[in-house]
């Protein structure tokens, strides 16, 4: 397990999403509306299509290639479609907005 | 420096009053300073959504509609948890009950409403709350942590709401009621009584024709004593038996009162400088207790404050929609019959659905539904519009138009093999519909939709799965009223108008005024109601990308690989050695995997990484394209009277001009045009959205074309002697297709659904065209090319870019 910084909040834009690269994984790291950041592996089970560039509402993202709907907390891929994607435990540090990322 | 705006002062932080001053800050932003004192200690809720955060669907957090931020950056001096306990009208001054005094212009009373307490011997004891506000939620999850029984007084709305939240948090619930059923005043009898028998269902009890008589217990309450001698045993009284408008202040401080605070269409009291909106307000003798009317005062009271003229207020009719845990129930209008009505009842008792309508004079005038309320918003704008229903009246209430069930697609589809795919996009058969429908119990489209993915993606196939949803559902088809998406049963011209009534102005107010019933939508409602409000208010709304879909996100259309395609706008496909040496250069340098025309004149360059995108096209320096957006696509040419030896006019000039008069437009779907420059029609103009065809001495107008999912050869919309004639007619057009499609829907979709002669009826008078295309101008006057946009700005550079910043701790 290690927990390494990956950025800061305001680095990434309201139901928006930023990736990192550890390896030859990406992570896609989404803020919600209301300020929650969480992380996903940035492939949909579906076709492979990067979540990050999805459309968010509320805690799911929009898969931009066919539309697959998948929960960010559970990484669980909302019917009629089935599947799911890992997620990653992620911590921000609210007195700076530091974002911790644990792999 | 002192401040030499007039002084604006807000009494009440609540959701009318805040919505005025969100308004006047749009049609006004320096025209006042302003103060809102607030009661609560919280800032400007959605009251509405209390019982949803006792049902738990919500957190006190998701509920704030302006937080401090919004106060903050607004300039608005807050003051929360303070009453204000006196007005000096005379001199203009307002007073604090901690000793604030401040003098004001103009002072807005939105003082809300209290919540209604029976006046019970021992109602004064403790676990004897109302419900009304963030405390008393809090209270509730508290006192269902150490208590079991609670009673609700009340079996209106507003109780069972309560209810509801005391069953969800664990507690026994019953409900007292004073009437022999429940919810009389927004249903009938029957109605009342299939949703007491669901919510029986639910765990609810109740005790009905109860006449509260005291409640007992020594410090805490034990019980409630009823008339007739009964008891209840309860640890927690809820009162919910109706609010009445907080007029305490403005009575004392010399306002006219009567129920609520006298106001005329002006939102105006009789005391000068003082105006009241919300549920305070008493409006031609009513005093409304729901959020459209509000919202319809306030907006009104802006304008007078902002000096916009406005015809004032003249009153809302209103309805009524609940939601408790699945139980839909609607009603609005003139519901119970009176002499002169009649009603007609539809009622199935397996289903659970019910529906009644009351019709006068050939007119809709109430309605009552319950269990599929999917007919709701379009009776409720029948009854507002007063619109004639003759013939009409069984289609309303079955919702089943007579010759739906009598369509010839039926047989076609019977005769088609079962492995045949009906959805091309998402490889749907018809046997897997026939299973969703037969077994999966699926009685609508957007059901199958749902459950099988078949018309979700192109919709193409729609109609077939509508045919063969009668051929399987036959008598228990459901012909579910389809809103725009699953969140919403609105559809679009209801939306629209809605927007354009309430003058709402964001994304999250459409979908908290219009109860959503998702958080925050899904990836077709956003950007639809994205663009339906930039298609409204050019001006003032801005743009939100969270809500357009990835490739407009990116300015670039996403492949399957995740890459993305970069398509420069090269005016009408005329280009040069220059600039085709310059394409070429920046696809070498960033070696580019494909470089391809398309069909549209232009040049592809394929498979390009996200983070590459805005250095290609610092380097092109030239527009976008657009070849991934709802707006203007390209402009086909052909060679015209230039070099052809056949052309009759200068197409290519035509299309350059056309091109560059659109480019950057919104539409509702993607624009497609061509210019040729004879009949023989090289450009093949008659397959496109709009398509000008030269003749000797000027042109014809065609539209509604399509090459597409259904090839549609377009209609003569006109013919035209001059290039600003073109000009003129193509921007009328363009701006009543925007004002009038759906999101999404191309012209010849649109064009089938309206008729040609309604269109042509429209842009045949010269004052339309001219007005529409004064609009255009409008919307086309605050765009910017995106590119050079995002190559400038680092803030939205950057979600190209990886996080690079990695450091293990």
């Amino acid at each position: 397990m290690t927990k390494m910084l990956v950025g800061k909040v305001t680095d990434i834009d309201i139901k928006g999403s930023r990736t990192v690269r550890i390896g030859d994984n990406v992570i896609a790291l989404f803020r919600l509306s209301d300020g929650e950041v969480l992380a996903v592996e940035n492939k949909c089970p579906h076709k492979g299509g990067t979540l990050s560039e999805g459309m968010v509402c509320g805690s799911k993202v929009h898969c931009p290639l066919h539309d697959w709907r998948i929960d960010l907390h559970t990484g669980v891929v909302q019917e009629p479609d089935h599947g799911h994607v890992v997620t990653y435990e992620v911590e921000v540090d609210q007195s700076n907005g530091s974002i911790y990322l644990t792999l | 420096m002192t401040d030499i705006r007039k002084k604006l002062v807000l009494v009440g932080n609540g959701m009318a009053g805040v919505r005025a001053i969100e308004h006047l800050l749009k049609l006004s932003p320096e025209a006042y300073e302003i103060t809102i004192f607030g009661s609560e200690p919280h800032p400007n809720y959605n009251r509405i959504m209390l019982s949803s955060v006792l049902a738990g669907g919500s957190s006190m957090e998701e509920i704030i509609i302006n937080d401090l931020e919004w106060y903050h950056s607004h300039g608005i001096r807050l003051y929360m948890g303070h009453t204000i306990t006196s007005i000096d009208t005379a001199e203009r001054k307002v007073y604090s009950d901690k000793g604030i005094v401040l003098p004001y212009d103009e002072l807005i009373l939105a003082t809300g409403s209290n919540p209604f307490m029976l006046p019970l011997p021992g109602a004064e004891k403790e676990g004897v709350i109302a419900f009304r506000d963030i405390k008393d939620c809090q209270i509730m999850q508290e006192t269902s942590q150490s208590y079991r029984k609670a009673v609700v007084i009340g079996g209106g709305l507003l109780g069972l709401e309560a209810a509801r939240g005391l069953l969800h948090l664990g507690m026994e619930v019953s409900v007292v009621h004073i009437h022999p059923y429940i919810m009389e005043r927004q249903l009938d009898e029957p109605a009342s009584v299939m949703l007491r028998k669901e919510l029986e269902e639910q765990g609810m009890k109740f005790l009905l024709n109860k006449q509260s008589e005291a409640i007992l217990g020594k410090k805490r309450v034990k019980g409630l004593l009823f008339a007739d001698g009964e008891i209840a045993d309860a640890d927690l009284i809820v009162m919910a038996v109706g609010i009445k408008p907080n007029v305490e202040l403005a009575q004392k401080s010399g306002v006219q009162t009567n129920r609520g605070i006298v106001v005329n269409d002006y939102m105006e009291t009789n005391i000068p400088g003082v105006y009241a909106v919300g549920e305070c307000a008493e409006h031609r003798g009513i005093a409304y207790g729901l959020v459209a009317p509000l919202y319809e005062q306030g907006a009104v009271l802006a304008k007078r404050l902002a000096q916009v003229p406005t015809d004032g207020y003249s009153g809302s009719v209103t309805s009524t929609k609940l939601k408790v845990s699945g139980v839909d129930v609607f009603s609005a209008g003139q519901f119970t019959e009176r002499p002169g009505t009649r009603a007609l009842r539809y009622q199935d008792e397996i289903e659970g659905i019910y529906k009644k309508l009351v019709i006068q004079d050939d007119q809709l005038v109430g309605a009552v539904l319950f269990g599929d309320t999917g007919d709701g918003a379009q009776l409720f704008s029948m009854i507002k519009n007063g619109e004639n229903i003759k013939g009409k009246e069984k289609e309303l209430l079955l919702g089943i138009s007579s010759d739906a069930l009598a369509s010839p697609k039926g047989n076609r589809l019977e005769g088609m093999a079962d492995d045949e795919i009906i959805c091309g996009c998402n490889g749907v058969s018809k046997s897997a519909i026939a299973e969703a429908i037969q077994s999966g119990g699926c009685t609508s489209v957007g059901e199958i939709k749902a459950c099988t993915k078949a018309s979700a993606s192109c919709g193409g196939c729609k109609p077939l799965v509508e045919g063969l949803l009668q051929l399987y559902a036959g008598d228990n088809v459901v012909t579910v009223k389809e809103g725009i998406c699953g969140c919403t049963t609105l559809g679009r011209d209801e939306i629209v108008a809605e927007i354009r009534r309430m003058e709402l102005k964001t994304v999250k107010e459409v979908m908290n005024v219009l109860e959503w019933n998702t958080e925050e939508g899904c990836a077709k409602c956003r950007p639809s109601l994205n663009y339906y409000l930039g298609m409204l208010w050019p001006e003032e709304y801005i743009d939100e990308k969270e809500s357009r879909i990835t490739n407009e996100r990116y300015h670039a259309n996403i492949q399957k690989d995740g890459t993305y395609s970069v398509v420069p706008r090269i005016y009408g496909g005329v280009t040069s050695p220059a600039e085709l040496m310059k394409i070429a250069e920046v696809a070498a340098k960033f070696e580019v995997p494909l470089v391809k025309f398309t069909g549209g004149q232009r040049l592809d360059l394929l498979g390009v990484k996200k983070e590459d995108l805005p250095k290609m096209w610092e380097e092109l320096d030239m527009p976008s394209g657009h070849a991934y957006g709802k707006t203007l696509r390209t402009v086909k040419t052909c060679v015209g009277s230039t070099f052809c030896r056949f052309g009759t006019q200068d197409a290519m000039g035509m299309g350059v001009r056309l091109e560059k008069a659109f480019e950057r437009l919104n539409t509702p779907g993607k624009v497609k045009l061509a210019v040729s420059g004879c009949p023989r029609n090289c450009a093949e103009a008659t397959i496109k959205d709009f398509g000008v065809v030269a003749i000797d001495g000027g042109w014809e107008l065609h539209i509604g074309g399509n090459g597409g999912v259904h090839v549609r050869a377009t209609d003569l919309l006109c013919v035209v002697k001059t290039d600003d004639e073109v000009l003129e007619w193509a921007s009328a057009f363009l701006q009543y297709y925007r004002e009038q499609a759906g999101w999404n829907e191309r012209t010849a979709q649109w064009v089938e659904r309206v008729g040609l002669d309604s269109i042509k009826e429209v842009l045949e008078v010269r004052e339309n065209r001219l007005a529409l295309q004064e609009r255009i101008l409008t919307a086309l006057s605050v765009t910017t090319d995106p590119w050079k946009q995002i190559v400038n700005e680092p803030e939205l550079r950057k979600n190209f870019e990886q996080l690079s910043e990695m450091k293990t701790v």
